[in-house]
């Protein structure tokens, strides 16, 4: 039997009942990958076998290998976000979710391409050049988890680690066919994580299944005081709202997101899946989020801004590439950071921190900037009057399908609006799940995207559960 | 349309060294991208506070203890380049 197509919670129970061990587990992925990565290109950077193999004890809780996004600090191991700018930096702490992955005994196998410091959403934006979507390989994987993604839809992965800032977790896992979730704002711990907006990101899981979803945000959430962002709420064990009932329940449908440049099959395949959860009990009703069309201009002055601030850190001084200017223009340190900064960063990294840059700059800092935090509030308010009707919402998790390698590369502003219906989440703060709901013509899969209130992921859990017992897309697997 | 001045101010207020064929690309998605932003100058906002954070979190404290923290070799060791113990950079004063 090949290992490697499984589930994270198909494996543990062939690891309880002796089939298989956590060793074969491994040596399984890596003979999947050898097989198909030259064609995915998932991965920044596979760990060296004979260590992985070291660091697994068969006793743990959860010996299974992980797939981490390469913005998350593993002690030791170069991380990079797929930046030149960090070539060669081994950060000297982990982040928080590692440190829980190997309490329980993750192990890391590889470190997933992302576009460059998670800006963009399909990862063509890295310095390791594109990862390609299992399902169709001219097509982009999403992003900017887009290498987390691809790994787990093509068995190179049982599982994997992403960030989300708005939709880089979700985006990806709606274009490969699988399972993203961005945890309520402060649920898991951003300490370690490379920071792109700070009051926005959140580390999430992407994983085959809605169980294993389940099973890793049971691993890494909870209280940090290492981030004073980390929310100290009591973590629930999610496994248990894997249930397949959603009677009575309440769900919303924002009229606002069934909008001209929807593409009807991914219209047809969301119609579909309401009336697989209308079957099974659950009440649905139109919603209006009335600020819905204003959320991607103030996603991008807000999380421009917070990285502008957050990339001023990346100056040749302390860590990663230091550039060497040739001539004094202004004065020999100045020279130094903006020639370090011209080569380190990549396109978008640089048209980012220049957009943020100008919005807090003075003059425009009123205009741009606390207009775009004035609208977060009428955006997160139009969600708190809806949840206090309806326990989630339900809409596609992206307008289309995924498109081809190079079709919105020359264009930023139409990649931007591919993130229309996740940058809202991450504005309001609240948890959203992308789970699979079919698949176009072309055998393109398509994401269902449903949100709710903070701190109720178990609710999209459930739901996300029963859709996915009633159905089944979960199963289907590349042609790889 | 942004104009190729200002975006070489704005280029040197994020402290990078723009080439003058990178100028010309980021005048005009930049410009396409502030147009688009434009759209909010529609909403009226007076009145509404700014969320800068979707947390009710304020003043968080922790325990005033002494923790592990790294060390300077640890710190250093990933430098790009040190000297005495420091960071070292381009003489800044003379």
């Amino acid at each position: 039997m090949n290992l490697f197509p499984l589930t994270a919670h198909e494996l543990l129970d062939l690891i309880k009942s002796k089939a298989a061990t956590p060793q074969n587990i491994f040596q399984s992925l890596s003979e999947r990958t050898a097989s198909v990565e030259g064609q995915v290109k998932a991965f920044a950077r596979t760990r060296d076998e004979k260590t992985v193999l070291a660091e697994i004890d068969p006793a743990a809780n959860v010996p299974l290998p992980i797939t981490i996004k390469d913005n998350i600090c593993i002690k030791g191991e170069e991380t990079t976000c797929a930046s030149k700018i960090l070539k060669g930096f081994r950060p000297p702490y982990s982040a928080t979710v590692i440190e829980k992955l190997r309490q329980k005994g993750c192990v890391v196998q590889a470190q997933a391409n992302m576009d460059e410091f998670a800006f963009g959403s399909s990862t063509e934006n890295s310095a390791y050049g594109p990862t390609r979507n299992p399902w169709g390989l001219d097509r982009v994987p999403g992003g900017s988890s887009g290498g987390s993604a691809a790994a787990v839809a093509a068995d190179e992965a049982i599982w994997a680690l992403g960030s989300d800032t708005g939709g880089s977790i979700r985006q990806p896992a709606s274009f490969c066919g699988i399972v993203g979730l961005k945890p309520t704002y402060g649920r898991v711990s951003r300490y370690g994580l490379i920071a792109f907006a700070s009051s926005l990101d959140q580390i999430g899981p992407l994983t085959k299944d809605v169980t294993d979803c389940a099973l890793l945000m049971n691993l890494i959430a909870g209280h940090d005081e290492r981030d004073s962002t980390s929310a100290d709420v009591p973590v629930p064990d999610y496994t248990k709202a894997l249930i397949k009932d959603v009677k009575g329940m309440k769900i919303g449908i924002p009229k606002e997101y069934f909008i001209e440049g929807m593409d009807p099959e991914v219209k047809q395949a969301v119609d579909a899946a309401v009336e697989v959860l209308r079957k099974a009990g659950a009440v649905f009703t139109e919603v209006s989020l009335p600020h819905t069309e204003y959320a991607v201009a103030t996603y991008y002055i807000l999380a421009t801004a917070e990285a502008s601030s957050n990339l001023a850190r990346f100056d040749g001084v302390q860590y990663g590439l230091r550039a060497q200017p040739e001539k004094t223009r202004k004065t020999p340190l100045i020279d130094l950071y903006e020639e370090t900064r011209d080569k380190g960063f990549g396109w978008e990294a640089k048209r980012r921190i220049m957009l943020g840059t100008y919005a807090l700059s003075s003059g425009y800092y009123d205009a741009y900037y606390l207009r775009g935090l004035k609208v977060r509030t009428l955006i997160k308010n139009d969600f708190d009057s809806v949840f206090k009707e309806f326990d989630a919402v339900i809409t596609p998790t992206s307008p289309s399908t995924a498109f081809k390698i190079g079709e919105k590369a020359a264009d930023p502003l139409s990649m931007y609006l591919s993130d229309i219906y996740t940058i809202s989440a991450n504005l309001a703060g609240i948890p959203a799940i992308s789970i699979p709901c079919g698949f176009s013509k072309e055998k393109l899969p398509i994401g269902l995207q449903i949100l709710g209130k903070p701190f109720a992921e178990e609710t999209l859990l459930r739901i996300a559960y029963t859709y996915e017992q009633n159905t089944g897309w979960h199963k289907e697997r590349t042609s790889l | 349309m942004l104009s190729k001045e200002e975006v070489r101010y704005i280029a040197s207020l994020s402290r990078i060294d723009l080439k003058d064929q990178e100028i010309e690309v980021f005048q005009k998605t930049l410009t396409a991208i502030l147009d688009y932003i434009e759209k909010l100058k529609k909403l009226d906002v007076s009145g509404i506070a700014p969320t800068s954070h979707v947390l009710p979190l304020q003043d968080v404290f922790r325990e005033d203890r002494t923790r592990p923290s790294l060390t300077k070799v640890e710190a250093l060791r990933i430098a790009p380049a040190q000297a005495k113990g420091s960071f070292k950079v381009p003489q800044v004063i003379e």
